[in-house]
């Protein structure tokens, strides 16, 4: 039984059950009936050696495409830094800060990511992070049902992010949430629509996203007044980094702010571990799901900081509880704080001018090829478009980008594309995408 | 771990110009857009350089106790040794670089992992089909839930209403039936801890969707009833779920699925040895015994007939969609680099090892800690507090000495079945001699707790923060820095 994550030399064992008055340590299990033990090994390969395993993952790692794809996924660059300190075993080895005498580092970062996330989004507070933007917008359409005392209507923008949507119908079928669309019109909200919507009454929450589906941002003025004549609770989805310079959730009057913070230097890898904010008033602080920490002082009279409002969570609330969310994303949200701590207001500020000038650079170009035009002409965007192409289609402008090692996007329907640009995108690769369209 | 509370936030070095990046496209102009759009009043974000940044986060971490601090005997967590080869693959920027909507033909190996792992998870739970979707052991457990809500909506059995929890179950198994729709119905617990199955029967019935349950239990005991429950269960056309928060001590010795589970959870933060990262990313992937794959979640990642691999999207599956991609990516990278690195050979080792230390660690301090479930246990075993309370030392006290001596405290007053639950859970890559340095502190606080009880109940002394006043926070709730400022 050596192995190298093992301790135990044979002695150790003999002397251990000499202990426990033992003498195997099959004994120890002679509770298990017979018929359900498996007697075997599994049937997988034998122990390898770490030069085998790096060999092995060395086979299956190897895609390396210039990224101009988005759809709640951004390829922003990620300092060194950020690699660098969250490697520390002391963040990443421990576990949830429960005690917290030996726990102020966790403690202190999640503080200071939820100080960062409640100015971005401009709302009072925020948690301690959900799973990711669809499971974060999904639970806050959860807790506004709460909140609002048991109505049972969600009415979700049909020009939110149809994983989000997918995501939110799964979660509402078995809590019983009703959702309506509100349609589509001209690649924004139909604002009239929610009006009729609102007017049918039961609404528990209003789900809007910003910037839309399609990169579109929509003119939410007014929206959240007639939301909250209905007694209905605003719930704006966001990707967190445009926020520092789009209008943020609290300045449209929202009551729950939700969205991906993969933005705010997380590694596309794959579709995850990313990171789900939520935010929201101070008048839903006691309605919101997940971990919260708060400040306040030892006995030394030290500035400590603790796990607080524990009274709403699943290990003292059980089924009554506000969600069964018992963890938060953690190095996640490290990963966050010190993205901001690098970037500050005016960096993130630099990343969205940097990626919105690339991309309506790149637009504009894509449509002087006469092969391409914007699907919401009209509409003013940040560094996301959607693309109708003339007479290819998306999979064969994806197929012969990828030829040139470029990620074009990703493929709304059969000749739309939805395009993104960040300052990771290169004017080579512009230019490249550029002509790769002209030569189709 | 640093001694000294490092008490400094990252606002506090904010300074006006301070700047810790630097773009070479800065100047880049915003296109114009209408006003309206605009952010109106900047983010209060820290302003500050680069050397600030690492040192302050540096020294943030040395108050932070982790599984390469020190022993960390936290009951029902599994903290086992987190290998450093698999946090070196997954920050591979091979899989890092890989958008999640990009062609399947240009992520073959990426996929190759996940189908990989998906069916190695299978051999080891014994079950048909696995997916890696589900973000945390806690959405796991929904996701099963929803498995086996969608399986009997299917079957147009719309009468089962309920699920049913022993009432030694953590938190989570209630609130996750809850969210799921289901009202929770408790089933009592024996002497011993198992579950009562008289209890369990007068309770089964056709409203009655699942039961679920960990084996070993809670109590670090196995529930050797399990034929006669799963029977139970199934005659009564419930469906029978298995939490894998204890799956680490049958590893190598029984699958759940020959158990007769039919849905099941695994925590690859716990059993697979990925790190908790103080709360998250975890990974709580879900498998189901055959003739209930088609309820899994999408998206799916299928094996075609030319054995490359798909990304099935579509969402007529009865489930529908958890999460937006395929769940935490880079979670699952370490636990398939861990399999490899155990094989079916290491693999077999871990449960009796990790049964072999918690039962040596109950034979060393169960004449001082009162034992009120005899063993052998499987990874785990509660002890109610001391044997001798005669000086009011409680577990809270202990636990709290145990900080000052350089150990992680156990699982406290969890199960609820004892007042004064300690729970410890060693693992199997702690060596003898850190058990053996566990098992003298333990009893050194057992005498302390008679001789000088004082020292035991105003513990920890030695800890970075000491009792941080946690009525204040509940109290006068602060939770942003602007709150802090205002205050």
């Amino acid at each position: 039984m050596s192995h190298r994550y093992f301790p135990h030399t044979a002695e150790d064992v003999q002397h251990m059950l000499d202990l426990c008055g033992a003498k195997s340590i099959l004994d120890l299990y002679a509770d298990v009936p017979e018929q359900l033990r498996l007697n075997r090994d599994y049937n997988l390969p034998k122990a390898q050696d770490e030069q085998q395993v790096r060999r092995q993952f060395a086979a299956l790692s190897n895609s390396n495409l210039a990224c101009f794809a988005g759809a709640g996924a951004y390829a922003h660059f990620c300092p060194a830094v950020i690699d660098s300190i969250v490697s520390r075993s002391e963040y990443l080895t421990s576990y949830t800060p429960y005690q917290s005498e030996i726990s102020q580092g966790t403690l202190q970062y999640i503080f200071e990511y939820q100080s960062m996330l409640a100015q971005l989004t401009a709302m009072d507070i925020c948690n301690a992070s959900m799973y990711d933007g669809a499971t974060a917008t999904a639970e806050a359409m959860i807790m506004a049902v709460n909140a609002t005392r048991k109505r049972r209507r969600a009415l979700i923008s049909a020009t939110l992010n149809p994983d989000v949507i997918e995501v939110m119908r799964t979660y509402a079928r078995y809590h019983r949430i009703d959702i309506d669309i509100i349609p589509e019109a001209n690649g924004i909200t139909d604002l009239c629509a929610l009006d009729n919507l609102l007017q049918k009454g039961d609404v528990a929450a209003v789900v809007l996203p910003q910037p839309n589906y399609y990169g579109i941002i929509e003119d939410l003025s007014g929206v959240a007044d007639k939301v909250h004549a209905a007694k209905a609770l605003l719930v704006i989805n966001a990707p967190a980094s445009p926020l520092a310079v789009i209008r943020p959730a609290g300045e449209w009057g929202a009551d729950i702010a939700v969205g991906d913070a993969q933005s705010l230097g997380m590694p596309l890898s794959v579709g995850g571990p990313y990171l789900g904010y939520m935010c929201c008033t101070k008048a839903l602080m006691r309605k919101i799901p997940g971990r919260i920490v708060g400040a306040t002082t030892d006995k030394k009279g030290q500035r400590t900081f603790v796990l607080t409002l524990q009274a709403r969570e699943q290990h003292i609330r059980r089924e009554k509880a506000t969600s069964n969310i018992c963890s938060n994303q953690g190095v996640m949200t490290l990963r966050a704080a010190i993205y901001l701590s690098l970037l500050g207001y005016e960096g993130l500020r630099q990343v969205n001018a940097i990626s919105a000038d690339k991309a309506h650079r790149l637009a504009d170009a894509l449509c002087a090829t006469g092969k391409a035009h914007l699907a919401f002409p009209d509409k003013p965007f940040l560094n996301e478009f959607a693309l109708d192409l003339d007479g290819i289609s998306a999979h064969q402008l994806i197929d012969a980008l990828i030829d040139k090692n470029i990620l074009a996007g990703v493929a709304i329907d059969h000749n739309r594309i939805l395009v993104a640009a960040t300052e990771c995108c290169s004017e080579e690769d512009i230019n490249t995408y550029v002509s790769t369209l002209s030569n189709l | 771990m640093n001694r000294q509370l490092y008490e400094k936030l990252i606002f506090d070095y904010s300074r006006p110009g301070r700047r810790g990046f630097f773009f070479n496209e800065g100047n880049a102009q915003m296109p114009s857009l209408p006003d309206g759009l605009l952010r109106q009043t900047p983010p209060q974000l820290p302003e500050v350089d680069e050397p600030t940044v690492v040192r302050h986060y540096n020294n943030q971490s040395t108050n932070n106790f982790g599984v390469d601090t020190g022993f960390y005997p936290l009951g029902s967590c599994t903290m086992k040794y987190n290998p450093k080869v698999n946090d070196l693959l997954a920050s591979d920027p091979g899989f890092a670089a890989i958008h999640p909507k990009q062609p399947t033909a240009t992520m073959q190996g990426a996929l190759k992992l996940y189908y990989e792992l998906q069916q190695s998870l299978s051999e080891i739970g014994g079950m048909s089909e696995f997916t890696l979707n589900p973000y945390a052991g806690a959405h796991g457990e929904l996701t099963g839930l929803m498995v086996i809500h969608a399986f009997h909506d299917h079957n147009k059995d719309f009468a089962r209403t309920k699920v049913l929890v022993p009432n030694s179950a953590h938190g989570t198994n209630p609130a996750s039936a809850a969210v799921c729709g289901y009202e929770v119905v408790e089933v009592n617990s024996l002497p011993d801890g198992t579950v009562d199955v008289d209890d369990l029967r007068s309770k089964l019935d056709n409203t009655v969707a699942a039961m679920m349950m960990t084996n070993p239990n809670t109590v670090g005991m196995f529930e050797k009833h399990i034929p006669e429950i799963a029977e139970a269960v199934h005659a009564a056309g419930a469906l029978l779920y298995y939490d894998g928060a204890n799956l680490n001590p049958m590893l190598g010795i029984a699958r759940p699925g020959d158990m007769g589970f039919d849905v099941m959870h695994i925590n690859l933060h716990k059993t697979f040895s990925t790190p908790h990262g103080g709360g998250g990313p975890g990974a709580g992937p879900v498998g189901v015994r055959k003739g209930l794959e088609q309820f899994l979640p999408a998206p799916r990642v299928v094996k075609l007939a030319d054995s490359s691999f798909d990304i099935d999207q579509h969402n007529d599956t009865a489930l529908g969609r958890i999460s937006s991609n395929l769940g935490n990516y880079a979670v699952l990278i370490r636990a398939w680099a861990y399999i490899l690195t155990m094989g079916c050979d290491g693999l077999a080792h871990v449960g009796p090892l990790a049964t072999l230390n918690a039962n040596y660690v109950m034979h060393r301090l169960k004449d001082l800690y009162l034992l009120p479930i005899p063993g052998p246990c499987k990874h785990e075993f509660v002890f109610d507090g001391l044997i001798d309370k005669s000086t009011g030392v409680t577990t809270l006290n202990i636990a709290k000495r145990l900080l000052d001596m350089g150990f992680h405290a156990p699982t406290i007053y969890f199960p609820l079945l004892f007042h004064e639950s300690l729970m410890i859970e060693p693992t199997e890559t702690e060596s003898l001699d850190t058990l053996d340095t566990f098992c003298d502190a333990m009893r050194q606080i057992a005498v302390e707790a008679i001789d000088s009880p004082e020292v035991v109940k105003e513990a920890p002394h030695l800890t970075p923060a000491v009792r941080p006043d946690d009525t204040e926070a509940a109290l006068h709730p602060i939770v942003t820095y602007s709150e802090l400022c205002n205050q």
